[in-house]
């Protein structure tokens, strides 16, 4: 409702055109009113789409794994076989091979993300070289996931390769050290861009303080930005560990694609991911297929799960 | 005679191409309260971030001139060094607030990566707090998070956060502008406790506060500074009529 008070205090008291724009404008906020009621109607049925549609995933997958769930039972998860050939089908080797790819490359990559992070955010956020490695981060993300597969393949893995017959393993190249590095590098920009922006928030006047106490300048990274913007890095890592968990095509390029439980990081192995975009096209049999989509159902409750956790503990973060 | 502590000549500060302080020349005597004053924009708080070189933090700043403590030149010291002898308080009170009460006066101790037995930081924590009177509010919550104060008290920290690194000088801009009346005559009665152990610059809008804690003022126009003297002269019987105008508040 418009009430007297709304109308600015200078005009109550003023000629008579001045009330009679006021009036305009009262009506203008009529109409205004009414727009804001719109967009707002507009804004929870977006909402409530976006809900729907992943509901609606989850029980897609649910449904069409209902033959593989009644007939395998849960010891399907934990099972260490995967031989569609006999019936066989475990999915404990594709769900070891997806953690430890992720968070090895999640190992590998926070030290490069948090880096280009505080360079970005604190040290250096103008000039030609934070533009030009702002750039280039936010360009790996935009690098198709093949391509990286392509490279990984023909530059990454002859590499490995001599790295381990080096340290005295098996030289295989391809498996879950080279996924692990190829994911490393395309999930850099998640944490590093969320990161940047959280720490350019951080008050300047904290920083200011902790300046003219004598501070240098990591020790104001270090006792203001980042205890500031843990909670921002932390989530921005964890974007990262969800964009490892699901990523499928460089990983299957470069994974080795067995079903064999890995031995090392160094062995081949395969993720959910790679083995479903591997086998989809061969389950000639409906168990294979359902087992398949299982297997997409356990990443996608995998995937829910880590980021319940994580807000879980942006929470704890925050609200100290 | 007293002894001065601060001697700027010639001193000039610009962001980029904007020449912002111009030509100032000041004595600052030892264990004075100094007020400044002036028309918003005309260089105060540029001025106060060159002495203890905080300034240069922002990028594009520039300054040039001498700056001496004790005969010492400012920019030829270390900027740490610098702003461990020169202290800082800042307009909004900023206290670090992921940091306890206790924490947030041994802050300095801990940036600089000084490690103190605990008896010794207790000591300084009580001494701090006692010195800007707020040691009997919240002797019995050191353990909170600073943030949980009202504004005054918030900013009465800052100031103990600042002296218990036992600076010989502490810079103040506007520091009582965002507080209520009755933290900012606490703050001020304050200034007068400081006085006997540093020198006081006070960088304020406020006409009467001035002329309340201040020994000597100093008027700043348009990045000038156009005049300077005892405080009762500057009130009573100004000589630039810059001053007289803006005393008589004719702009502001
Ligand atoms: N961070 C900055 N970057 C660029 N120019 C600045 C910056 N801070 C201040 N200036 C310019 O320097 C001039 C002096 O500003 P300063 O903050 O020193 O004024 P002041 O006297 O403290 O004013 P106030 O009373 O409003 O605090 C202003 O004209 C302003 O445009
Ligand atoms: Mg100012």
């Amino acid at each position: 409702m418009i009430t007297r008070s709304d109308i600015p205090l200078r005009v109550i008291n003023s000629s008579p055109e001045a009330i009679l724009k006021a009036k305009k404008r009262t009506k203008r906020s009529f109409r205004q009113i009414r727009t804001e009621n719109v967009f707002r109607h507009t804004l929870t049925i977006m909402g409530l789409i976006m809900v729907i549609l992943v509901l609606g995933i989850m029980l897609t997958l649910a449904w069409q794994s209902r033959l593989s769930i009644s007939t395998l039972g849960p010891k399907y998860l934990w099972s260490k076989v995967w031989d569609p050939v006999q019936d066989i089908y475990g999915a404990w080797p594709f769900l070891l091979g997806t953690l430890l790819t992720s968070f090895l490359a999640l190992i590998i990559s926070v030290p490069f993300s948090v880096s280009v992070a505080i360079f970005l955010g604190e040290y250096h956020p103008k000039g030609w070289l934070p533009d030009f490695l702002k750039n280039a981060v936010e360009l790996i993300a935009a690098v198709p996931s093949v391509i990286y597969g392509f490279w990984a393949l023909e530059v990454l893995v002859p590499y490995v390769r001599k790295f381990e017959s080096a340290i005295g393993v098996e030289p295989v190249g391809v498996g879950i050290f080279s996924s692990s590095l190829i994911l490393a590098v395309m999930i850099i920009p998640y944490a590093a861009s969320l990161g940047r922006s959280m720490i350019s928030l951080v008050p300047s006047h904290l920083k200011e303080a902790a300046y003219a106490l004598g501070a240098t300048r990591w020790e104001v990274i270090r006792t203001v930005v980042l205890p500031y913007t843990k909670s921002g890095l932390f989530a921005g890592i964890l974007l990262s560990l969800g964009r490892a968990l699901g990523e499928t095509m460089a990983v299957t390029m470069v994974i080795g694609n067995t079903s064999l439980i890995p031995k090392n990081i160094f062995a081949p192995g395969n993720t959910m991911a790679s083995v479903i975009a591997n086998e989809f096209t061969e389950a000639d049999k409906p168990v294979y297929l359902s087992a398949l989509i299982e297997l997409g159902l356990v990443l996608f409750l995998v995937t829910v799960v880590i980021n319940l956790i994580g807000k879980k503990i942006i929470d704890r973060f925050t609200n100290d | 005679m007293e002894s001065t502590i601060l001697k700027s000549r010639n001193f000039n500060a610009s962001f980029g191409t904007n020449h912002v302080v111009k030509n100032v020349n000041i004595d600052i005597p030892r264990n004075h309260i100094i007020a400044v004053m002036g028309p918003s924009g005309c260089g105060k708080t540029t001025y106060l971030r060159c002495i203890n070189r905080m300034h240069e933090l922002i990028p594009g700043a520039t300054s040039n001139g001498e700056m001496k403590l004790n005969d010492e030149d400012v920019y030829q010291m270390h900027p740490i060094f610098v702003r461990l002898k020169i202290g800082m308080v800042f307009q909004r009170p900023n206290p670090f607030p992921n940091l306890s009460i206790y924490d947030n006066v041994i802050a300095g101790y801990k940036l600089n990566g000084i490690k103190l037995p605990k008896g010794e930081r207790d000591g300084i924590v009580e001494r701090s707090l006692t010195k800007v009177a707020l040691w009997k509010e919240v002797k019995d919550s050191l353990n909170k998070k600073g943030s949980f104060l009202s504004g005054g008290q918030q900013q009465r920290l800052c100031i103990a956060r600042t002296v218990a690194m036992e600076p010989e000088m502490i810079l103040f801009d506007e520091p009582t502008s965002a507080l209520d009346p009755i933290s900012t005559s606490t703050v001020e009665e304050l200034f007068h406790e400081l006085k006997a152990n540093y020198t006081l610059v006070i960088v304020t809008h406020n006409m009467q506060q001035a002329a309340r804690v201040s020994d000597k003022t100093a008027f700043f126009y348009m990045g000038e500074l156009v005049e300077y003297d005892e405080t009762k002269i500057m009130f009573t019987n100004p000589k630039d009529n810059r001053t007289q105008n803006y005393i008589t508040g004719r702009f502001s």
